[in-house]
């Protein structure tokens, strides 16, 4: 700060430590839950220290699937979520960044009409219309599928605003200079536009990545088959036994294996994720 | 963007916006159109005949009781989260704004539990504050608190608010420190020169220029809590114990799964998505013209 105290330093590096500890502190629980057996954990008396099971948990979660409940191995439930996040986040970008495009670039009767229509999609979230919705993908054949689990969720205003507001910047000079060489609007959007919007794709695929990934409502709703099933919602089934003691290793195992790729992502691709955090909300 | 559109095409922006007008008409606007239309209609009790019957679906759940209950739940819910995590979220914020070392990696340690799901984060406090086997809930009951959130409303709310509060932290240090890190140091530096202390200048000088921050923030945590805590109360709670955590979106979901009271689950969708209106209405008009002293 501004003055000069020898213990000034001291509150803040406090403050902060114990933030990071409430922050990690569940998570640091569900990890050493995942390495012990069900038995310490039941009787309530699971150490602090990591346990010797952690190969067992993390193999039948993955492989196996719980015993009591006959719910599908995680593994394949990754799989899903993978297929899942992936596509939102691919078919969010896709779609946002042609709509996008048309809107600056081109003049055309109903431009604003189509603007205003991405536009409030923003206030309509899946909860408001959620069984009509739910109607409308049983009637396409989609439930049980990875395609009503991803076309419902794609089109997207914020990712339309943002590549909005990111074209508006480019000077027109640089499209002037892309007709005089003689480029179509096709080829100046794949020559010109895509090249200097890698970095605006890359940090919004990181945001929607984790948008896509962490879905319950939805998922829940279409989903009934076991293989179907996402992460997210796998791990609420794996605790819901009401017949039995819920297998609280498996259901930390699940949790930390659920968390890993969309933290890992953050923490990795840092940089990115501020970026698209700050300028999907700007 | 007026003068922008420099392309010529009669065809090709159609076609451009062609793939997002049709997911956006098939499955926003057609569903909320039904939900609309349906809020108007009453079907008996074996959805033999359906009937126009204007506003009494909105009037009839305007008389329940635990309608308003759930109103009381959500605003309960939604300040205590919005308030705790704007709070600590400043607080963390304010002192990672500090010249010390490690900010960098402090920020990392704070900002990742926004990848964590909802109902993930929902799951490692169920844990540790299960009856009888959670760290938290024996230490608890060891020191003589009744401690069980299946059977007390009180303390299933506190459950949600905790987890709801710990997943929402990060999202709010990381813009609070953006908003800190924007207010010119030059300012602060005259205030200091004027002999004000380092809380004084806070509450003085840097509260009242982060309000733009801070207003934005209260909204998109408001949206926050009313959408996307459905994952958490649903895995914690279930709504329960005896509604205690059911929330107006909550309400929404169940009362279309299991009751057949279509006009009336859709009449609280109508309500919602005025609501959501209105804050999306709020955040673009003020946050863009920003609140400023």
């Amino acid at each position: 700060m501004v003055e000069h105290r020898r213990f000034g330093n001291l509150l803040p590096h406090l403050v902060l430590l114990v933030g990071v500890l409430i922050v990690a502190f569940p998570v640091y629980m569900a990890i050493i839950a995942s390495t012990h057996d069900q038995a310490v954990i039941a009787n309530g008396q699971m150490p602090l220290t990591p346990g010797s099971q952690a190969y067992e948990n993390y193999y039948r979660t993955i492989v196996a699937g719980t015993t009591k409940t006959t719910r599908a191995p995680v593994g394949g439930m990754l799989l899903n979520s993978l297929i899942m996040a992936l596509g939102i986040a691919a078919g969010k970008i896709a779609i946002s960044i042609i709509s996008a495009f048309a809107i600056v670039f081109f003049a055309f009767p109903f431009r604003m009409a189509a603007f205003w229509t991405i536009f409030i999609t923003l206030m309509l979230p899946i909860e408001v219309r959620i069984y009509p919705t739910y109607k409308i993908v049983s009637d396409l054949n989609m439930l049980d599928s990875y395609a009503g689990l991803i076309l419902p969720l794609i089109a997207s205003a914020t990712a339309t605003l943002l590549f909005r507001q990111f074209f508006m910047t480019i000077p027109k000079e640089l499209v002037e200079a892309s007709k005089i060489d003689g480029a179509g609007p096709l080829r100046f959007f794949k020559d010109t536009l895509l090249p200097l919007s890698v970095t605006n794709i890359a940090a919004l695929f990181v945001i929607l990545f984790i948008f896509g990934w962490n879905q319950y409502l939805w998922p829940l709703l279409i989903t009934t088959r076991d293989d179907m099933q996402t992460i997210v919602i796998g791990i609420k089934k794996i605790i819901d036994v009401h017949d039995a003691l819920t297998e609280w290793q498996i259901a930390m195992a699940t949790a930390v294996l659920a968390m890993l790729p969309p933290v890992a992502i953050v923490v990795f691709m840092q940089r990115l994720f501020v970026k698209g955090l700050i300028e999907t909300e700007k | 963007m007026d003068n922008r559109a420099i392309f010529s095409g009669k065809l090709l922006p159609y076609l451009l916006l062609l793939p997002q007008l049709v997911v956006s008409i098939v499955f926003f606007y057609w569903p909320a159109l039904q939900a609309l239309w349906q809020s108007f209609l009453l079907q008996d009790a074996f959805g033999l005949s359906t009937e126009f019957v204007w506003f009494e679906n909105y009037v009839e759940l305007f008389k329940r009781p635990d309608y308003y209950y759930a109103i009381g739940v959500t605003i309960v819910f939604s300040v205590l989260v919005a308030f705790l995590s704007l709070a600590l979220g400043l607080m963390f914020a304010s002192m990672a704004d500090r010249h010390i070392r490690g900010t960098q990696v402090y920020r990392t340690l704070l900002i990742w539990p926004y990848a964590v799901a909802p109902a993930v984060a929902s799951v490692l406090f169920i844990f540790i504050f299960q009856p009888g086997l959670g760290l938290f809930a024996r230490m608890l009951q060891a020191s003589g608190v009744d401690w069980n959130p299946l059977l007390n409303g009180t303390e299933a709310m506190i459950l949600v608010v905790v987890a709801a509060t710990w997943k929402q932290i990060s999202y709010n240090f990381l813009f609070f420190l953006a908003g800190l890190q924007a207010i010119p140091k030059s300012v602060i530096e005259a205030a200091a020169i004027d002999g004000a202390r380092p809380l004084r200048r806070f509450w003085t000088i840097v509260f009242p220029l982060l309000s733009p921050t801070t207003f934005f923030l209260v909204i998109v945590n408001l949206t926050y809590v009313f959408f996307d805590s459905f994952g958490i109360i649903d895995t914690a709670t279930g709504g329960g114990p005896n509604k205690a955590t059911t929330t107006l979106v909550y309400k929404v979901v169940q009362d279309g799964r299991f009751g057949a009271d279509l006009g009336g689950s859709a009449a609280q969708s109508v309500i919602l998505m005025i609501i959501v209106i209105a804050l999306t209405a709020i955040q673009f008009r003020y946050v863009e013209r920003k609140v400023h002293y």
